[in-house]
Order: structure tokens, then C-alpha cells, then sequence
């Protein structure tokens, strides 16, 4: 092989090179998987199954929000002795009470921004003007 | 074939006559038939109604299904200024719904508001009006329209008339604040959030949103708390004063439709054919 000397190190350059991303998220943080914080109340059970809940989040969340406002279905769901009035605050935000340690971890980690909380109150809002009720 | 000028000259003018007149013809037969059956339908269905001494100049199309609407005693808010200004703040408190100072206040956003009764009611002259209607306000809120001109303006369906109950409801989220519903509500019962209202918001209710900047807001007749069994804020403010009775105004036996039966109310603007379900009493 003609010019071994500088095509085998030139090879060995471009392939870690190329694989950067794989190895630079192996031996730092950065490609940690998002652990969101478990509701701080306990609660075990949710409206449906945390795999459901995990991908199709927001489908139930347009669903509910179609529901309640366009064919005024406010009806309570009883999911296994709990009650759930269909609504990001009236049902989600009971027990996922800190929106920061839980939809913001993977919201953040996937770089979506969803604009739930442009009208939405999360608990912490809440709180910094006293509530009523 | 023998084709002279003069013989096709012929055919041609009978066939654009024939053409031009035909569908005239058959408009004129078809109408006339028509009209004769709607004549005998209308003298076969005045009858009855004439026999029950029922008979009305225009007709109503009968109520169907539950109409959600609303009666405001002036004078029992007059009497007692603090019911309107409860009415109103529990209104706020429910809805989290923003307070501008006064160097703001073209921002103002208002669910149900005071007003002058001569800008609430602009259809009833007050000239030599009694002191009670010149020296005292009267309250405005949507009037949840029969036909609501807000609806037909609004180009993504975000207002709408919910079927079940009448209410002319909002869905935020869909809102492009485009304000024609403002331009079309002859109320103003609409407000349009020119800044985020969150500043200006004093108490947050955590069962409601907000809304943010570029968004329509009214009155929803609290659908939200109706849902829970509960009567709108404002109505259950001033609960056992009479000054404001909520129900159903199709249903002969509720509460609304005994108020109405017995007292002479009246409508903002009836001339313009919204069908306001939102009654006063003066």
C-alpha cells in the first residue's frame, strides 16, 4: 500500500469524526434519557397506562380538550375509584403537581415546546398569586 | 341536404328563442304550482291556531332542546349596588380574568360589566327617564344569542353554539384573534387581550386558564361551572336576592321561564334579530 502512513491515521480521523455524536453522548451527560419526577403524592394510578400516557399524551390531552369545549362532554371519568374531571388542570396537574420536574424534562430533552402553558396554569403559577377555592 | 341561408336563419332564431324562453316557462308553471300548495298548507295549519286564539303575526319555530339564558332584576340591583359590584368581582375571581389600571383601561377585558343603562339598552330613549334608570348603572354581559352574528363571523368555528345548551361558547385554542366576532357582536360583549393578561391577573382560580396575548374572551355562561352542578358566578352571588335568575327559558317549569311569565322584561336590541337570552327587568 502506497502512503500507508497517511491514509491509515487519515481513516482512523474521519471515522471518529463521523461517529462523534455516538461516542461524545457515551462518556458526557448530554445523552442521559429524561427521568420525570413520579407524581409527589404517591399516586400509582393514571387515566390510562403510563406507555399509553407516554406516547399518546397528547392525543388524550386535543381529545379531552374537544370534549369539553365542542361537544360540552364535561363528564367525570372513574378510573378505578378516582375521579378525573377532563382537563390539563382539573386532572393532570392534581397529581403531576410540579410541571417543571415533570412535562419540562422531556419537553426539553426532545426540544418540543408545547403551548399548553401559554394559557394553562401549572401549580407553581398558581401559588405565586394566592389561590382561591 | 338543401341548406339556404334563409331556412337555417329560421331554425336558428325559434331555437334561441325556444332556448331563451324555455327555462322562464318552467319557472313560471313550477312556481305557480308551488304556490298553490303552500297556500292550502298554510290555510290547513292557521286553523288550529286560530281556534286556539294563538294567532300571531310571524311565527316562532318551536323551542327545541335546552336553552340556557338568564334574568337580571335591575331594580333588586339598584336597590342593592353591592350585588352588581359582587356579581362582577365573583365573575373575576372565577375567571381569572385581568384587571387594567385605569391608564390601560382600552386594554380592559370584561366578562360582565356596569354601564350606563342609556349604552346598554341604546334602543329605549331615556328621554324624562325615571331617576332610577338615569342615576343607577345596569350590567351587560354576553347575551348568548339565538343567532349569534359573533358565530357566523368567525372564520376558524373558535366561537360557536354549543347544540346542547345554547350557550355561545369560545374555544381559546383556537382563536387567531382575528376580532371580526367583535366587529359582528352588536354588545360588545367582547374583549380582545392586546398584552399578556397574566400581570394584571390579581387572584388565580387553578381550575381555569388564562388566555394569552391575541386571543378573543366573553362570557360562557360558565360552562365550566355548570358542568360541577354549580350556577354561573355571578348568579350565585347574588343567590336569594332574585336579582339574577339562570335557567333553562325552554322549559315552562324552571325558574327563568317563572320569572319571565310573571314579569315584564326586556332584551337589548331586540330589532336586530339575535334573539338575545339574556332578559331585564327595569
Amino acid at each position: 500500500m502506497y502512503n500507508k502512513g497517511t491514509i491509515i491515521p487519515g481513516l482512523i480521523l474521519f471515522v471518529l469524526f463521523v461517529t462523534f455524536p455516538v461516542w461524545f453522548n457515551g462518556f458526557t451527560t448530554a445523552g442521559d434519557l429524561p427521568k420525570p419526577e413520579l407524581p409527589p403524592g404517591g399516586e400509582k394510578q393514571c387515566v390510562m397506562p403510563a406507555e399509553y400516557m407516554r406516547a399518546n399524551h397528547m392525543q388524550l390531552l386535543n381529545e379531552w380538550r374537544d370534549n369539553v369545549l365542542r361537544d360540552g362532554n364535561r363528564e367525570i371519568l372513574e378510573i378505578d375509584g378516582k375521579k378525573y374531571s377532563k382537563g390539563l388542570q382539573t386532572a393532570c396537574m392534581q397529581c403531576h403537581s410540579r410541571k417543571e420536574k415533570f412535562c419540562d424534562s422531556c419537553h426539553t430533552y426532545a426540544a418540543v415546546k408545547p403551548y399548553c402553558w401559554d394559557c394553562h396554569l401549572t401549580p407553581k403559577e398558581t401559588a405565586s398569586k394566592e389561590a382561591i377555592h | 341536404m338543401d341548406k339556404q341561408r334563409r331556412k337555417f336563419l329560421k331554425i336558428a332564431g325559434a331555437s334561441v328563442v325556444a332556448g331563451i324562453g324555455a327555462p322562464a316557462v318552467i319557472r313560471l308553471t313550477s312556481n305557480s304550482a308551488l304556490a298553490s300548495e303552500h297556500g292550502t298548507a298554510a290555510e290547513h295549519e292557521e286553523a288550529p291556531a286560530a281556534g286556539h286564539g294563538q294567532a300571531s303575526g310571524h311565527a316562532e319555530e318551536a323551542p327545541q332542546g335546552v336553552r340556557l339564558g338568564m334574568v337580571i332584576d335591575l331594580r333588586r340591583m339598584n336597590e342593592n349596588p353591592e350585588l352588581l359590584d359582587g356579581a362582577v368581582a365573583a365573575c373575576i375571581a372565577a375567571h381569572n380574568i385581568p384587571e387594567f389600571p385605569a391608564e390601560k383601561i382600552k386594554q380592559e377585558v370584561k366578562w360582565i360589566w356596569k354601564a350606563p343603562f342609556e349604552s346598554v339598552f341604546t334602543d329605549h330613549s331615556v328621554h324624562h327617564a325615571a331617576g332610577k334608570i338615569k342615576n343607577f348603572p345596569a350590567v351587560a354581559l354576553c347575551n348568548h344569542c339565538d343567532d349569534p352574528p359573533c358565530v357566523r363571523a368567525c372564520p376558524t368555528q373558535a366561537t360557536f353554539r354549543n347544540k346542547l345548551n345554547g350557550i355561545v361558547a369560545m374555544d381559546f385554542h383556537r382563536c387567531i384573534g382575528c376580532r371580526f366576532c367583535m366587529a359582528a357582536c352588536p354588545y360588545g360583549a367582547r374583549s380582545f387581550n392586546w398584552q399578556d393578561p397574566r400581570p394584571y391577573v390579581k387572584k388565580y382560580n387553578k381550575d381555569f386558564p388564562t388566555r394569552m396575548r391575541g386571543v378573543v374572551e366573553k362570557c360562557n355562561f360558565c360552562g365550566e361551572r355548570l358542568a360541577l352542578g354549580l350556577e354561573p358566578a355571578c348568579v350565585e352571588s347574588c343567590k336569594g336576592t332574585g336579582a339574577m335568575t339562570f335557567g333553562d327559558l325552554n322549559d315552562p317549569n324552571s325558574e327563568v321561564r317563572k320569572v319571565l311569565d310573571k314579569e315584564f322584561t326586556i332584551q337589548r336590541k331586540p330589532t336586530l334579530g339575535t334573539k338575545p337570552s339574556v332578559f331585564y327587568i327595569v
